[in-house]
């Protein structure tokens, strides 16, 4: 029995620790938020954070990830600066990649010292957008860096 | 929009139901509760309830171009529904949901928004106009006294109102008007305006349900064991070791492949490779990505169908005081969708449950229906979101005939998955061609004659071969000339005094489908690159030499003086940097782009600095819409342009993954400008045509930059640098 902490919640989950953490996610917890597409960790769509840090979750067996902090995009907060913007720029086209770039900009937004939208833009070559959302994934980092920026003013 | 409502739900009405029935020679509206079950056969209906609600039903896909957003905007604003009111839910498959244009339930060919703008208006406009008259009687007032807005009908004079929940039982009882005034233009609300997308915040949240996504109790898991070449057989693998893998249920043979299925799809995976499966080496052992260039390069020498003649070409070519003549080669590209395919299917004794991300739900239905042996009706299509189609959930349904064949054998309800690797390797794929085009020209730089051989995959051959005549496939010659099958076929825009085109059709074994824009894209490359060629042999500045040749052509004319404008057409660049243009019309819609690029003479790599655009699709129903499907449409152009190409090797295909098969990413993507055209023309469609003359610009700006032509893409470095080295 493997132990995953996703969310904020643990799950006692019954599987071989070299499954991939994806399919665990997806067929065993039900979360099918994170998407599979390339299997190698090329494309990034199965990007999730382990420990804050954005990973593919494709590549990475459960048994790596006992006792890390996960979060899936099930687990980022709604009004999360990142899902804000997505929103206001209507950056998604099919969204089937969405989960995995939210996931890769909100961890690298909240990294310290902070990234400025250059610098986050210049990671995002983990990541593959089919539709060719990549101009308007661009527009909703800066509006997302922005959004945070105020919110750390206001508190 | 998740929402997938059964055929034998949808004829309950419990408010004001109106519904729209299009076909290609027109259109009826019907007034649901006036119907009798059986005789209803909408394509898009709205229901309003004394709840205050209204609710489209519609039987297209949403696979992210915007049209589950754009039909009911231009509902709610002829209805003048308040659009937070409205709500949107996916029909079933049934022949109700015919698309206009294509006269089959499919999402295909840019034709959501285009095909249902009249009639949705009218349907809109009806309802308005069904209410008014249902609050008139209420009130006792004459029916122009009162107006509708934000879903409420007011008595002007006397400051009265009732909401279209109020009033949507009384005008049920009403009889639909034939011809409803509809709105004058300066009075639209929705249409016109940027709007934001239904699908948006679900799928950021990540809660959309994709096909892969599906969930049904008791289901398995299924993966196939596929030949590595075209046509291989096998001939032999391990069964035992197979089924003794933990979670195999077990394994069998069909023509498709070896199918496992098993409790998870990593025991599935687990027990495919298990297997061992041994192949022979099938049809064409020695066919690899040279010998298929070679292969088409040869197949401009033989004979093949003549698609156009017009004039006497030979004639015009012998006297022209000018002659220019270039060959042109583009490979396979894949699809690749974000969501590799898969499909989800419950056969059982008496229905078929199909939950798949489709393009074409009828195609799914006959394939299903032929599979399980249950007639169309026991087949019932669950459409869910798409991870992107691009054509390749729109054509040959593989993908849906193999969780029916498993499901029927298994007697459960099984999913079948393909990882990456399938889906790049059992790809249909955009489809290869070569071309030669022979051009004359007279004393004063005009063209006399054009003669053009293509030789090229069928797209026809694998999804309707009863559509190619007399050796025409006009789906791979799209573009270039116009075909007999109106209305969506016809939009070449060049027309030349003495005109030849003859088409080579390609045995090759290897599948071949519509991808985005079908062969628009292909064939907008080379017609654009050599009208380049041709104006600078006439010594013309490439815009002004297309927009002589256009002069009958409003349309085409705009979008190229916008884009070249726009670019700032004709002001000089540094060294090392070029400018190209090119324009294209498919789709009904015009677009045109100028591209800036740098070229790096010394490592051979090119970089895109700014792409301009220009459309004319007619009105823009979500001009946000149309700017986000130009802007993707773009990005993928370019992808094509710089980086896609299927390799192949042993008589099957070698690309793999996103690690050969490369595409496009982001610091790859210059500043991408987008322009509509204030147009009052018919309206186009917009998911593909974005996609056409994006390689060709980038092309004729390398050949600004450089002075060399390099007539084939992708650009890679290898391919640069020997184009640079040759000339």
């Amino acid at each position: 029995m493997i132990s995953l902490h996703v969310n904020g919640k643990v799950y006692p989950v019954d599987v071989s620790k070299d499954t991939p953490l994806l399919w665990v996610l997806r067929d065993t917890l039900n979360l099918k938020g994170t998407k599979y597409s390339c299997g190698i960790g090329e494309c990034g769509s199965c990007t999730v954070h382990i420990n804050g840090k954005a990973m593919r979750s494709c590549t990475i067996s459960v048994g790596e990830v006992q006792g890390k902090k996960i979060t899936t995009i099930e687990g980022l907060p709604e009004n999360h600066p990142v899902k804000k913007a997505w929103i206001k720029e209507q950056v998604v086209q099919c969204g089937y990649c969405q989960p995995g770039v939210i996931m890769q900009v909100s961890a690298l937004i909240s990294q310290k010292p902070a990234l400025n939208a250059d610098q986050v833009i210049a990671k995002m070559d983990d990541v593959i957008c089919r539709c060719g959302t990549y101009p308007r994934i661009k527009k909703g980092i800066k509006t997302a860096i922005e959004m945070t920026k105020k919110e750390v003013k206001k508190s | 929009m998740t929402t997938s409502i059964s055929r034998r739900t949808f004829l309950k009405v419990t408010g004001l139901t109106i519904a729209v029935s299009v076909t290609p020679s027109g259109f009826i509206l019907m007034n649901a509760s006036a119907q009798k079950a059986g005789s209803f056969k909408p394509n898009v209906w709205f229901e309003i309830t004394p709840d205050n609600k209204i609710t489209i039903t519609l039987g297209i896909a949403e696979m992210g171009q915007g049209s589950s957003t754009g039909l009911p905007m231009i509902i709610a604003d002829e209805l003048e529904a308040d659009w937070k009111q409205v709500r949107i839910q996916q029909g079933p498959a049934s022949p109700a949901f015919k698309n206009p244009v294509f006269d089959d339930q499919i999402t295909v060919g840019s034709a959501s928004v285009r095909g249902f703008y009249e009639p949705l208006r009218k349907a809109g406009a009806s309802g308005r106009a069904m209410l008014i008259k249902a609050a008139a009687q209420t009130w006792k007032v004459p029916e122009d006294e009162c107006k509708a807005s934000m879903s409420t009908v007011k008595h002007v004079k006397s400051g009265r109102t009732l909401t279209y929940g109020q009033l949507c039982l009384k005008a049920a009882k009403l009889e639909i008007p034939k011809d409803p005034p509809l709105k004058k233009e300066s009075e639209f609300k929705y249409i016109g305006k940027p709007m934001p997308r239904v699908d948006i915040p679900e799928k950021v949240a990540g809660k959309a349900v994709y096909g892969l996504d599906v969930n049904v109790p008791d289901m398995l898991y299924a993966v196939i064991a596929r030949p590595p070449a075209y046509g291989a057989k096998p001939v032999s693998y391990d069964q035992k070791a197979a089924e003794g893998v933990k979670g195999v249920r077990t394994t069998f043979p069909t023509p498709q492949g070896i199918f496992v299925c098993a409790e998870s799809l990593d025991a599935a995976w687990k027990g495919r490779e298990a297997l061992k499966v041994k192949w022979d080496q099938g049809t064409h052992p020695d066919m690899n990505t040279n010998s298929i260039e070679k292969h088409f390069m040869e197949g401009l020498d033989k004979p093949g169908g003549i698609a156009k003649n017009v004039g006497d070409v030979k004639k015009a070519l012998s006297g022209a005081s000018k002659k220019v003549e270039a060959t042109y080669f583009l490979p396979f590209v894949a699809h690749a969708t974000m969501e590799p395919m898969n499909c989800t299917a419950h056969v059982q004794k008496d229905r078929c449950d199909i939950w798949a991300p489709t393009q074409a739900q009828i195609l799914a239905q006959i394939f299903a229906s032929q599979v399980s042996g249950l007639p169309m009706d026991k087949i019932d299509i669950h459409t869910t979101y798409l991870g992107c189609g691009l054509g390749r959930r729109g054509s040959f349904p593989d993908f849906i005939i193999e969780p029916v064949i498993a499901s029927k054998a298994v007697g459960k309800p099984v999913k079948v998955v393909w990882s990456r690797e399938e889906d790049i390797k059992y790809d249909f794929y955009r489809a290869a061609t070569c071309q030669r085009i022979e051009a004359g020209l007279d004393s004063q730089g005009r063209v006399v004659g054009w003669s053009h051989k293509v030789a090229c995959s069928s797209i026809l051959k694998f999804l309707n071969p009863e559509w190619i005549q007399n050796g025409i496939d006009f789906f791979s010659l799209w573009g270039i000339v116009d075909a007999p099958m109106p209305p969506v076929y016809s939009h070449t825009v060049y027309e030349f005094p003495n005109f030849y085109v003859e088409q080579y059709l390609s045995d090759l074994p290897i599948p071949v489908c519509p991808w985005r824009s079908v062969q628009n894209a292909p064939n907008a490359f080379v017609m654009e690159c050599f009208m380049d060629e041709v104006a600078h042999a006439a010594g013309k500045d490439p815009v002004e030499f297309r927009m002589h040749l256009l002069n009958n052509n409003m349309r085409a004319r705009r979008v190229l003086q916008t884009a070249a404008e726009k670019a700032g057409w004709g002001k000089p660049l540094p060294k090392g940097k070029g400018r190209g243009i090119a324009q294209h019309a498919c789709f009904g819609s015009y677009v045109a782009q100028v591209a800036d690029v740098s070229v790096n003479e010394k490592d051979g790599s090119v970089k895109v600095d700014r792409i301009v655009a220009a459309i004319d699709c007619g009105t823009a129903v979500n001009p946000d819409s149309v700017v986000a499907q130009i802007e993707g449409s773009v990005v993928e152009g370019l992808s094509t342009t710089l980086k896609e190409q299927v390799e192949f090797a042993n008589g099957g295909v070698k690309s793999a993954n996103f690690d050969d098969y490369k595409i496009i990413r982001m610091s790859e993507i210059p500043p991408i400008e987008v322009h509509i055209v204030k147009s009052n023309e018919k309206i186009g469609g917009v998911g593909e045509p974005g996609v056409t003359p994006t390689a060709p610009a980038v092309a004729n700006a390398f050949f600004n930059a450089t002075g060399v032509r390099i007539r084939r893409i992708p650009l890679t470095p290898k391919i640069v640098m020997d184009a640079l080295k040759k000339a």
